[in-house]
């Protein structure tokens, strides 16, 4: 595709001729309809942002209880990312290494937090992690509250951010050439010195690709949240839900500068996300 | 001899592979991650909703709410997917057909949505919608309601669902070429003709499987459409809204009652997705 650009690019024209028709209709449909329903909407958050001033927007950004909302947020964002990449990554090997009864099954499951909605997710977790649900009774005795508390946070952001480090880091795995492994071995390279000085660092794009994307999904979230979260002010409240009770207040400034600052900073992490890739095709010659 | 040949078959298949005891582990640990995050809460919403006994459980789906709620939602996925579908189809064909300046750029904007945070989804429209807005008020004048009714609900379905479709097409499209349809053109077939008997045909499986997805994500999404219902019971809760009234009630059982139809769906999806996989992997896109 990079070279079809260049040669689109190198005719100095907009488009390269072409005996099929439809160019007109199909891109100008396309723009408007991203416009229409991606673009103004973004643009007209992007304005009142943008008429609030500096001050005021800085101050309303910078009120603790907003502060607190997105460090909740992201810490829990990172622990559940983190722990996600140790798993995931433990999963994408199993199910494209190894043969067992049942693979394609665990296969296909992986997806489920793709299709069941988030608020089905955040009821059952609860439900399971409260003080007398199935796992949350064994940690009781132990003192240990997961529901109504921060873990609650993160077990819900495991959950729907699972399938981004599995799906980022199964098709890189199977693309690893058996050859560099077998030279590994023959040079005298034990399988564990295979793993993580052959294998591990070719998939390193791909690990830190999830990491992020499962992080962004995590900030974002919202669904599977409010149920097990308790929603407790500096303790367990995420950034999304302020925005909501911001909403609810008819405190649209509010809103609006929260969801502007977390816009800014997920559109970082997608920046980061493509020099990532970028970087792994330059490297590795491949990349998603 | 033999023996300590045969032990140390058991230890290790190959030098390229992990001795049993490490396969056996590895295996475990995932399969135990997997049962605990992914399919202990599919359980759960499946016994909660079962948990007064079937009776009760098809009394909370014939309540009139939650008839209103199921025919809303049904009614919500029938307008945004059949518009997502649209756009796809124009975009894909846009941008797999032609080469034009900025066609990378389209791509990742496409995507966008993916990695705004629902709530902020459905925020945008509060904004150019609510009180305040220039639009909102303007359209009020001539008895059009966006927000807090069907209008808004649609939108934000609509903008969380955006890329689904087109991302699955635009790979498959590009990896098909345009051979076929300077083909078909060449032999006197007319745009339309060509698209619906040629490429239509080609993409069909793929297009399926977008649709699924999109279709899945409209009928369970929960933040961004939490955000502009307004929450009127009966006229503007989804299933998901209303699967939290319900929860919040206390009325956990009729809530999962509600959610295990969602659950449902989810499992539907995931079967047809992984069966078209398995069936149709080829022609569905290169990016899986």
């Amino acid at each position: 595709m990079s070279t079809a650009v260049s040669t689109a690019r190198k005719g100095g024209r907009f488009r390269r001729p072409s005996v099929i028709p439809g160019f007109g209709l199909t891109l100008g449909f396309t723009l408007t309809y991203f416009s229409l329903i991606i673009l103004i909407p973004l643009l007209a958050l992007a304005i009142r942002s943008a008429g609030l001033g500096p001050e005021s927007f800085w101050q309303a950004a910078t009120d603790a209880r907003v502060l607190g909302s997105l460090r909740v947020s992201f810490a829990t964002a990172l622990i559940a990312a983190g722990v996600n990449v140790i798993f995931g990554t433990v999963i994408a090997w199993v199910l494209v290494r190894y043969r067992f009864p049942g693979r394609r099954i665990f296969d296909a499951i992986i997806d489920l937090p793709f299709a069941l909605p988030t608020a089905v997710a955040g009821i059952a977790l609860t439900a399971i992690y409260a003080p007398n649900g199935a796992v949350g009774a064994l940690f009781a005795p132990l003192g240990w509250r997961i529901a109504y508390t921060p873990a609650g946070i993160v077990i819900a952001m495991i959950f729907i951010g699972l399938p981004f480090v599995v799906r980022t880091i199964q098709p890189i795995l199977e693309e690893v050439s058996h050859e560099v492994e077998e030279a590994s071995a023959t040079l005298g390279a034990s399988r564990l010195q295979t793993i993580t000085r052959v294998i591990l660092p070719s998939l390193t794009p791909a690990i830190l690709t999830g990491f992020a994307l499962a992080f962004a999904r995590g900030v974002g979230e919202y669904g599977s949240i409010i149920f097990i979260a308790g929603n407790i002010p500096f303790v367990s409240e995420i950034a999304p839900l302020l925005i909501y009770i911001r909403l609810q207040e008819f405190n649209y400034v509010g809103a609006t500068v929260i969801a502007t600052v977390m816009l800014l900073l997920s559109f970082a992490l997608l920046f980061v996300i493509n020099l990532i890739q970028a970087w792994s095709r330059r490297r590795y010659g491949y990349g998603n | 001899m033999a023996t300590k040949l045969r032990a140390r078959r058991l230890r290790r298949t190959s030098p390229t592979s992990e001795s049993r005891l490490v396969q056996f582990l590895l295996i475990a640990i995932a399969l135990a991650f997997m049962g605990v995050i992914l399919l202990l809460p599919l359980y759960a919403v499946f016994h909660e909703a079962f948990i007064k006994g079937v009776g009760a459980f098809f009394a909370a789906l014939g309540e009139k709410d939650a008839q209103a709620a199921i025919r809303l939602t049904l009614l919500v996925a029938a307008i945004a997917v059949p518009l997502n579908v649209a756009f796809g189809l124009a975009a894909s064909w846009a941008i797999a057909k032609f080469e034009f300046k900025g066609k990378a750029f389209l791509i990742t904007l496409i995507d966008l949505p993916f990695s705004v945070s629902p709530v902020i989804s459905g925020l945008v429209y509060v904004l150019l919608f609510g009180a305040g807005s220039f639009l909102g008020p303007w359209l009020k004048s001539y008895g059009i309601e966006v927000l807090f009714a069907l209008p808004g609900i649609v939108l934000a379905t609509i903008f969380v669902t955006f890329p689904f479709v087109a991302r699955e097409l635009i790979p498959l499209m590009q990896d098909q070429g345009t051979g076929d349809e300077e083909a078909a053109l060449s032999l006197g077939a007319n745009g339309w003709q060509t698209f619906f008997r040629v490429t239509l045909p080609n993409i069909k499986w793929g297009l399926l499987y977008g649709v699924l997805l999109c279709n899945a994500r409209a009928m369970g999404e929960f933040g961004a459409v939490a955000v502009v219902s307004g929450k009127i019971r009966g006229q503007t809760t989804t299933m998901p809204l209303q699967v939290e009234m319900l929860y919040n009630e206390y009325n956990a059982s009729a809530a999962f009652a509600l959610a295990s139809l969602l659950a449902l769906l989810a499992l539907v999806t995931l079967v047809l997705k992984t069966a078209l996989e398995w069936r149709f992997g080829n022609e569905i896109a290169a990016g899986h």
